[in-house]
Parts: structure tokens; C-alpha cells; sequence
């Protein structure tokens, strides 16, 4: 059971990666990166069975966190679409990087 | 004085100086959302925050004096925690000194922005305390949202706004792998207390050692985001052209300050048994980010966007202290985060009070000639510059700090003699830069029109940063032993702890 939860999050995680590398749209590589903390997520419980409480203790502590980013990451994407109208990082170039 | 950690009143006690810094965060927070936005609320509160940061500092200096030690817990309390501490709180008070000036000046209202500086730097100390990998999460976390909003905080900016959002994207997918790292160590040794992972792992009492190297792979990954290491650090030179100055400079300092001093502990103490299989990654990390980060600052005209990619280079001389993996390693990591910090406030201190509202002037060139209208910010800046290169005696405690990071490379069990020559050849590079900025303003003819060096008053927050950091810098430079004694004092050294055999793996 481990074997199949593990290699099912590294699977999430994994194509949450690959969103962020890919995607261009600043809330899907949001969406993607909440994919990957869910996956963390996933491995936690998983591990949890094996060695107790502690991981479970830990998922709460990423689900926290992960509430607190959206609001700061949201309100962030707000204020660079005042600016821009538009969340496409494609366009969002003033500075050279 | 001993702590014992396990009684919940004792851990509160060895917490005193990281509570003052929340509560005194909260109840200022009430206070700057109580009223209406004004010029004069924005000081009132950025001094009294500057207040917290010295009651805080008390408190560290009370802890260092009676040699404050504690049992094993999920907070150290050590030498190497208490001068990391006050590195910070230097660093916060110079961000909320600069700002005050700044803010008025750039019509930034909001007093928030300085009660977010006394949140992310609460989540730094967490991170300098941290001896469990739950709280090196949560003070990455704590730290790393206040500072994405900081970066965003001149609303009216653009520049702000994408630095903000590019800062927050990649600061979140970093969260992502260290997380998934922590969770593959936990996976992999049962526990996330570093000081029972560092138990296990030299004992080989793992389940499974590939997950164990997947999670070290993964971790140095995210830690490598967070302090800008090279190939990771596309982010830091427009996140910290977006910032408001402060901020850059409180990114520059602070926050890879405190992101170093959890990533020493962590590898350190919980992966000192791994050494073999994790160094070559370091040793390449390192030497690549000398070469980069110096490289492209030679090219770099913006001011700001140099001392970013000058912060990138400094990343990986730190880093040549983690790859020489030994005790003395850390005593000269603590002295070089004083030393930059310092050299980075007064650089940017200069910035802030030679900048105009909107910042039009930020060129290297348009500093030329401000000898002969600045003499004193001209002498502060190249003060810092020469520092930052690591000279002697002119660059006051800037060369003693890279001797004692060349030191620890030689001395270390297996020398890195090539990595110390690395570092002393990629210094003698970022003399192109740093020196230019000081040909700029000592031998180059004023300009005509509009350019940064118009005389005006500097406001008498940014003096007293600019002045204070110049000073000690110098008189670390001629009496290196005063710091030197703090930073191999008892305590300050990282250590991994000696496996105890007798343990048996967790089911």
C-alpha cells in the first residue's frame, strides 16, 4: 500500500512541476503549485501509517500555510492585473529577466 | 542557565525574543490599521517597531550573556542561533530606518509595511532556532509571505507588482520541493527532529537510502531558491529591482541570512553523516554560482540590479563554507553575515538617499562625480564596495570575513583548495564592478542635468544607517578579534551529533 501511495504522489507532483514549467497563465501555475503541496500532502498521510502521528501533525501545518499563500498569491495576481490586465506572464516583461 | 524543552513554560522561556517579535507585530498591526493612512502614522509606527526590534535584542544579549544552553528539543539554543538573531534584527531596524524615509518619500502610507518587516523577520529567527523540520517549514513560510508582499508593497509601481508576482511563483514552487524533500527524509528516518535524523542516518538506520538522497536532492533544491544560488536565481535581480530599496536591501541581508543559517543547521547536523553523497552536488553549486553571479554583475549598469547579482555572488562564497562541512566552517559563516550584512546597508542605505521619487537615476554612470558634491555618502559607498570586494583595511571587515572563509576551506578535514581558488579568482573579477563604482564617483567629471548627485538633504534615519554601518565596518576591519571571540565562542559551532548504534529503526 506505501509503494502505490508514494509513487502516486510523486506522480502529482510531478505533472504539478511540469505545469509550473509549462503554463504561462500566473493562476494555473498556481493551481499547479497547490498541486504539488497536496501531493507533499499525500505522502505525509501515507508515511503517517508507518510512523505515527507526525506527519498527519505536519499536513495540517502545509494545509495552514497553503491557505495563507492563496490569499497573499491572489491578492498579488490583483494587483499585477490592475496594472497589466492580464495574468499571462508572457506579457508581464518590464524588467529584462 | 539550562533550558528543558520538553516542559512547554521552559520552551516558551528559550522563545522570549521570537514572541516579543509576534506579539509586538500583532499589537502593531491594530495600531496601523486603527486610524487613518498619514505621512506622520507611518513613522510613529516604523519607530516603534524599531522599538520591538531592541526589546527583542535585549532579550538575545541577556541569552548570550548567561550562556543560555538547552537539552535536545525542537529549538537550539546555542551561540549560532543568538548572533544570527541579532544579525537580523540589525538588518530589520536598518530596513525600517531606510524605510521611514523612503516611504515618505515614495508616498508608500500604508504603516503596515513596516509591522510585515517585524512578522518575516519573527519567521526568520523561528528558522535560526529551528531543530526540527516542522519549524524550519513554518519559519520558511512565515518569512517568505511577508516578504512576498513586501516586494509588492508600492502598489502604485509596476515594477513592484511583477517583481511581487515573479518573487511569489517561484518562492511557492521552491516551497513545493523543499516540502516534498522534508517529506522524504521523514519518509525515509521516521522523524522530522534533526537531531534524531542526524543519529539515524550516520548509523544507516534508514529505510530506504535512495528516498533519503531524493529528499537531501530535493531539500538543497529549495533552499538553493530561497538564498539564490545559481542555476536557481533567475528570480533575485528582478525581484530585487521591483522592491522598494529597503526591502531590496532587507532581501539582500536578512532573508539569506536567516535561509543560510536553517540550511547550514539542517545539512550540518541532520545530513553530516550523508557528507559523501551530497558534497559533490554543493561543491558544483557553489563554484557555479561564483562564476555566474560575478560574471553577469560585471555587466550590470543598474545599481540595484548589481548589488543583486553581487548578493547572488555572495551566496556562493557562503556556500564554499557548507562545502568545506566542518565545524570552523560555521564560526566563518557567522562573521561573513555580519560583514554583509553591514556592507549591504550602507550600499544601500546610499541608494535610498541619493534616489528621487520614482527612482529615475539608478545608473552606475549617474553617480559620477559625487565626490565633489557627496564627499561623505561617496566615501560610505566605497567603503561598503571595497568591503564587499573584501579589501583590506579600506574594506574594514570585508577581507577578514572572506580570509576566515578561505581558512575554513583549507583547514577542512578534506581541503578545498580548489574551491578557495575559485573564490579568490572570482574576487579578483568582482573588482571590475565594485571598483568601477568607485572610479565612477571619485574620478569621473560631474554631469550637467538632472542626475542623481543634485545635492539634498538625506533624511536623518538613513544618515544614522549609512554612518553606523560604515563605522563598525571599519572598526571590524582594524579589531577583527572583537567579533571573532563572539563567533568561536561556545556554541557557535554546527555539530553533527555521534550516532548512538544502540537505536532500532522505526517500523
Amino acid at each position: 500500500m506505501l509503494a502505490e501511495s508514494l509513487g502516486l504522489s510523486a506522480i502529482l507532483f510531478v505533472i504539478g512541476v511540469v505545469g509550473v514549467l509549462t503554463r504561462r497563465n500566473a493562476i494555473i501555475i498556481f493551481m499547479c503549485v497547490e498541486l504539488m503541496l497536496n501531493a507533499v500532502n499525500l505522502t505525509f498521510v501515507a508515511l503517517s501509517r508507518y510512523y505515527g502521528m507526525g506527519g498527519q501533525v505536519f499536513v495540517l501545518f502545509v494545509m495552514t500555510v497553503a491557505a495563507a499563500e492563496a490569499a497573499v498569491g491572489l491578492a498579488i495576481i490583483i494587483s499585477i492585473f490592475r496594472h497589466r490586465q492580464t495574468v499571462d506572464l508572457r506579457n508581464i516583461n518590464v524588467m529584462k529577466g | 542557565m539550562a533550558f528543558d524543552l520538553s516542559q512547554s513554560m521552559q520552551l516558551i522561556a528559550a522563545l522570549t525574543p521570537d514572541i516579543i517579535m509576534m506579539v509586538g507585530g500583532m499589537v502593531l498591526m491594530l495600531v496601523s490599521a486603527w486610524g487613518t493612512e498619514s505621512v506622520e502614522r507611518q513613522r510613529r509606527v516604523g519607530t516603534a517597531a524599531i522599538g520591538v526590534c531592541i526589546v527583542s535584542a535585549v532579550f538575545v544579549v541577556y541569552f548570550m550573556a548567561v550562556h543560555a544552553t538547552a537539552g535536545s528539543g525542537v529549538i537550539a539554543v546555542d551561540n549560532f542561533r543568538w548572533i544570527v538573531d541579532l544579525v537580523l534584527l540589525a538588518a530589520t531596524a536598518g530596513t525600517i530606518a531606510l524605510g521611514l524615509d523612503y516611504n515618505t518619500r515614495e508616498g508608500i502610507l500604508p504603516a503596515e509595511s513596516h509591522v510585515l518587516v517585524i512578522f518575516a523577520t519573527s519567521g526568520m529567527m523561528i528558522l535560526a532556532a529551528a531543530r526540527d523540520l516542522t519549524i524550519v517549514f513554518l519559519g520558511i513560510e512565515l518569512m517568505s509571505i511577508a516578504v512576498y508582499i513586501l516586494t509588492g508593497m508600492n502598489r502604485r509601481s509596476e515594477k513592484s507588482a511583477e517583481g511581487a508576482i515573479k518573487y511569489f511563483l517561484l518562492g511557492a514552487f521552491s516551497t513545493g520541493f523543499l516540502l516534498y524533500g522534508i517529506a522524504l527524509v521523514y519518509g525515509a528516518t521516521g522523524t522530522t527532529s534533526l537531531t534524531l535524523i542526524g543519529e539515524r542516518v550516520a548509523a544507516h538506520q534508514i529505510m530506504s537510502a535512495p528516498m533519503l538522497l531524493t529528499g537531501i536532492g530535493l531539500m538543497l533544491i529549495g533552499f538553493g531558491f530561497k538564498v539564490a544560488l545559481a542555476p536557481f536565481h533567475m528570480w533575485a535581480p528582478d525581484v530585487y529591482e521591483g522592491a522598494p530599496t529597503p526591502i531590496t536591501a532587507y532581501m539582500a541581508a536578512a532573508v539569506k541570512a536567516a535561509a543560510f543559517a536553517a540550511f547550514l543547521r539542517v545539512f550540518l547536523e541532520a545530513f553530516a553523516g550523508e557528507i559523501p553523497s551530497w558534497h559533490v552536488a554543493v561543491w558544483w553549486l557553489a563554484a557555479i554560482t561564483m562564476v555566474v553571479g560575478n560574471l553577469i554583475a560585471l555587466a550590470s549598469k543598474d545599481i540595484k540590479r548589481l548589488l543583486a547579482y553581487s548578493s547572488i555572488a555572495h551566496a556562493g562564497y557562503i556556500l564554499v563554507v557548507l562545502a568545506s562541512g566542518q565545524a570552523l566552517g560555521s564560526s566563518a559563516f557567522l562573521f561573513y553575515i555580519v560583514a554583509y550584512t553591514l556592507a549591504t546597508f550602507g550600499a544601500f542605505g546610499v541608494v535610498v538617499a541619493l534616489g528621487q521619487s520614482g527612482e529615475p537615476y539608478l545608473n552606475v554612470d549617474d553617480y559620477a562625480g559625487l565626490w565633489t558634491v557627496r564627499p561623505w555618502l561617496s566615501v560610505s559607498m566605497a567603503v561598503c564596495m571595497l568591503s564587499l570586494l573584501g579589501f583590506p583595511i579600506f574594506g574594514g571587515a570585508g577581507f577578514f570575513a572572506k580570509w576566515y572563509v578561505i581558512q575554513s576551506a583549507l583547514y577542512a578535514p578534506e581541503p578545498q583548495t580548489r574551491l578557495a581558488v575559485l573564490l579568490v579568482l572570482t574576487s579578483v573579477i568582482s573588482a571590475g564592478y565594485y571598483m568601477y563604482v568607485v572610479l565612477v564617483m571619485f574620478m569621473k567629471p560631474r554631469r550637467e542635468v538632472n542626475t542623481v548627485s543634485d545635492p539634498r538633504s538625506v533624511g536623518a534615519a538613513t544618515r544614522w544607517v549609512i554612518g553606523l554601518s560604515t563605522v563598525i565596518l571599519l572598526f571590524l576591519g582594524v579589531y577583527p578579534n572583537a567579533l571573532v571571540s563572539l563567533t568561536q565562542g561556545k556554541g557557535s559551532y554546527l555539530r553533527a551529533p555521534t550516532p548512538q548504534v544502540s537505536q532500532v529503526v522505526p517500523r
